[in-house]
């Protein structure tokens, strides 16, 4: 890019660069959040597994926040890139052409980072609309090209995939503690990777188009060619995240490539929040959770009331939603309700609370307000912190 | 060869039925339904309820499958989605996207994962010898009443007073309001309508699309297709589309089956970059 004509003159640059430095600092929740993460090796070695998923889901979903939550990029096709690192993972290691993990990761993460950057061409034009079909459709062509072909297995799958010690020195062991700790290290990597980025003029700048391509563009932002870059390093996070999966799994299927992942990975976004690269990670915990309790409860239905918790969060707002959800679906457990009855009542419910949705919507903002108010006032009593000379 | 012609054609009407609704709901109230297969399937499966179970006739079922889906159609209309129009189409398609698990997982468990097969009557079973060309008699039936629900469609918007208060209503609500129009009621008649039409869709495609209870999400990229090639500002486009699109799959997975799907996939995407209003549709700047 061309050299600006006039430097901006120096205090505005020394604020800009002090703003950033503030938003990169790291505060004590974050890193609690990631002491807890390192605690739950020791303290949960029967949850590896589910935790594995979790660290999994998690990095996909930092993936699609990159995307989603900064540069405002609707994707429902985002397994397209998890289900290309994964395939390229498992055909790496089953052929013997990168046997090491570490390397393998990284060349899966830079293939599917080749393929988002062909890909992300396609996602410039069009509404949200086109974006969400157009994506939906490359990663339907993937999936169909991969039930196709010999080398990924097709239908059955990729089978017999046996993974070397990582580095030569870790082999994965049957409890699936070397695999939690390799994911866990590679997600926190990427994850202070991707925390730089986006608090970096880059990551503004992708916040600005997100707001307004337009204005962006007229500030001098290259809006295309942000979005590229973008979406290149979402889809090598993704590809990675679908590696990991191969790699502790030592199995690819055609799942990786499913509408559901794509539909999962959104839904986690969401939950968790977008737009601060936590929330993918919250997000990742409270909905395998959640899934894997209502799995235990309700084996074969329990998409039923993840279904049913999207629609009430998309109605009433993320915290209120998921509040009433899990209400009826308290209520169906507790009565022991067959679920057909459940079914039935949950549509009631449904009905009921829509026909009801203004009168709610003005109790729970009432609530919020409350709530607020009082934590301002809570934060007005408590002695101040010396202030800094 | 022109029997594949003729079966790509009747598997491209039914496209049609079913997802019309979904282009007058996206196309003229801008709301994303991903949730219109599920309407679908459950007109498919009113069917088989009353076909199967109650042994009502085949064809006195079909209109029955259309009024229960339209109301079911319209009852969720007036206490869910109407909450949703004014949404993003990212919120909108979440929304429907959980509708559509809850669906799944229901008639999974209400009517069982196995597919499930209207038993049709013997007088439309077997095939007509017509010129050497043989067509199926249950084809010929689709075909007839598709048409002639496609040119209902489009004498209805193009040339009735309600048809011209819908397109006013969409065009802009609040002048459409000020003009004496119940925007809110003609909303909830059209995707009454529209819930209506896919379930007979539903009813009518069991046999020839399949039925079982993951029907929404397997079809939903067909449906799909044909809105977004097609366009959404006319009947004429998607219809045109829906039937591209079902003789191009017949054909496909008849001459090469190994593509399987692939090829449509690569032409909706092509077709979206190239003209993201769609095929047929005058390009609109909002």
């Amino acid at each position: 890019m061309t050299a600006m004509a006039t430097p901006p003159p120096k205090p505005l640059v020394a604020a800009a660069a002090a703003s950033l430095a503030a938003r990169a600092r790291w505060n004590p929740a974050e890193i609690a959040f990631w002491l807890a993460a390192v605690a739950s090796v020791f303290l949960l070695p029967s949850k590896h597994l589910i935790l594995t998923e979790i660290a999994i889901l998690g990095l996909f979903a930092v993936s699609l926040d990159l995307i989603l939550g900064y540069a405002g990029i609707v994707s429902l096709g985002h397994a397209a890139f998890f289900g290309f690192g994964a395939y390229a993972a498992g055909i790496l290691a089953k052929y013997g052409i990168i046997k090491e993990p570490v390397l393998a990761l990284l060349a899966s993460g830079v293939l599917a980072a080749a393929l988002g950057f062909v890909t992300s061409f396609l996602v410039l034009r069009g509404s949200d609309l086109t974006r969400l079909m157009v994506t939906l459709g490359v990663a339907l062509v993937l999936r169909e090209v991969a039930n196709q072909l010999d080398i990924t297995g097709g239908a059955d799958g990729l089978q017999g995939i046996v993974m070397e010690p990582i580095l030569g020195h870790f082999p994965f062991d049957m409890f699936g503690k070397t695999a939690y700790i390799y994911s866990l290290v590679t997600l926190f990597v990427l994850f202070l990777i991707a925390r730089r980025i986006v608090n970096s003029p880059f990551g503004l700048s992708l916040r600005s188009i997100k707001g307004n391509p337009l204005r962006a563009a007229a500030v001098g932002i290259h809006v295309n060619g942000r979005l590229v870059t973008i979406y290149t390093i979402a889809a090598a996070y993704a590809g990675i995240a679908g590696a990991l999966l191969t790699q502790s799994t030592q199995f690819a299927s055609l799942s990786v490539l499913d509408f559901e992942r794509s539909a999962d990975v959104m839904l986690i976004v969401i939950i968790g929040g977008t737009g601060y690269l936590y929330g993918g990670l919250i997000g990742a915990v409270l909905f395998k959770l959640v899934q894997d309790y209502l799995a235990n409860v309700n084996p074969q239905y329990w998409q039923f009331w993840l279904g049913l918790i999207l629609v009430m969060m998309i109605m009433f707002g993320r915290v209120y939603g998921a509040i009433m959800a899990a209400l009826i679906f308290a209520i169906c457990t507790w009565t022991k309700l067959p679920f057909m009855q459940s079914i039935v009542f949950t549509l009631v419910m449904l009905a009921v609370l829509g026909l009801a949705r203004p009168q709610i919507l003005a109790v729970t903002s009432r609530i919020t307000e409350r709530a607020a108010a009082a934590q301002k006032s809570l934060r007005a009593r408590l002695p101040r912190k010396p202030a800094e000379h | 060869m022109l029997t594949i012609l003729f079966d790509g054609i009747a598997y491209g009407m039914l496209l049609f039925v079913v997802a019309c609704g979904l282009a007058v709901t996206l196309g003229l109230m801008n709301f994303v339904n991903l949730a219109h297969g599920a309407f679908a399937m459950a007109g498919g499966y009113i069917t088989v309820i009353l076909v199967n179970r109650l042994g009502l006739p085949f064809l006195a079922s079909l209109p029955l499958a259309f009024v229960f889906t339209a109301i079911v159609g319209v009852v969720f209309e007036r206490t869910l989605y109407v909450h949703v129009y004014a949404k993003s189409h990212l919120e909108q398609v979440l929304f429907t996207i959980g509708l559509v698990f809850m669906s799944v997982a229901a008639v999974d468990y209400v009517m069982g994962s196995q597919q499930q097969f209207v038993s049709i009557p013997s007088y439309l079973q077997g095939q007509i010898n017509f010129f050497g060309v043989g067509i199926g008699r249950y084809r010929l039936l689709i075909i007839g009443v598709c048409g002639l629900l496609t040119v209902a469609l489009q004498f209805a918007l193009a040339s009735t007073r309600f048809g011209s208060r819908l397109r006013a209503a969409v065009d802009d609500a609040r002048i459409a309001r000020g003009l004496g129009i119940n925007v809110n009621a003609v909303f909830a008649i059209t995707f009454a309508v529209g819930s209506g039409l896919a379930g007979l869709g539903g009813a009518l495609g069991a046999e020839i699309l399949g039925l079982d209870p993951h029907f929404p999400l397997k079809f939903l990229i067909y449906f799909l297709i044909v809105v977004t090639v097609g366009g959404t500002s006319s009947i004429t486009g998607p219809f045109i589309a829906s039937l591209v699109l079902g003789i191009g799959d017949v054909a496909g997975k008849y001459y090469v089956p190994q593509f399987g799907s692939f090829v449509i996939y690569t032409i909706m995407i092509v077709v979206l970059i190239w003209r993201p209003q769609g095929l047929f549709s005058r390009a609109v700047a909002k």
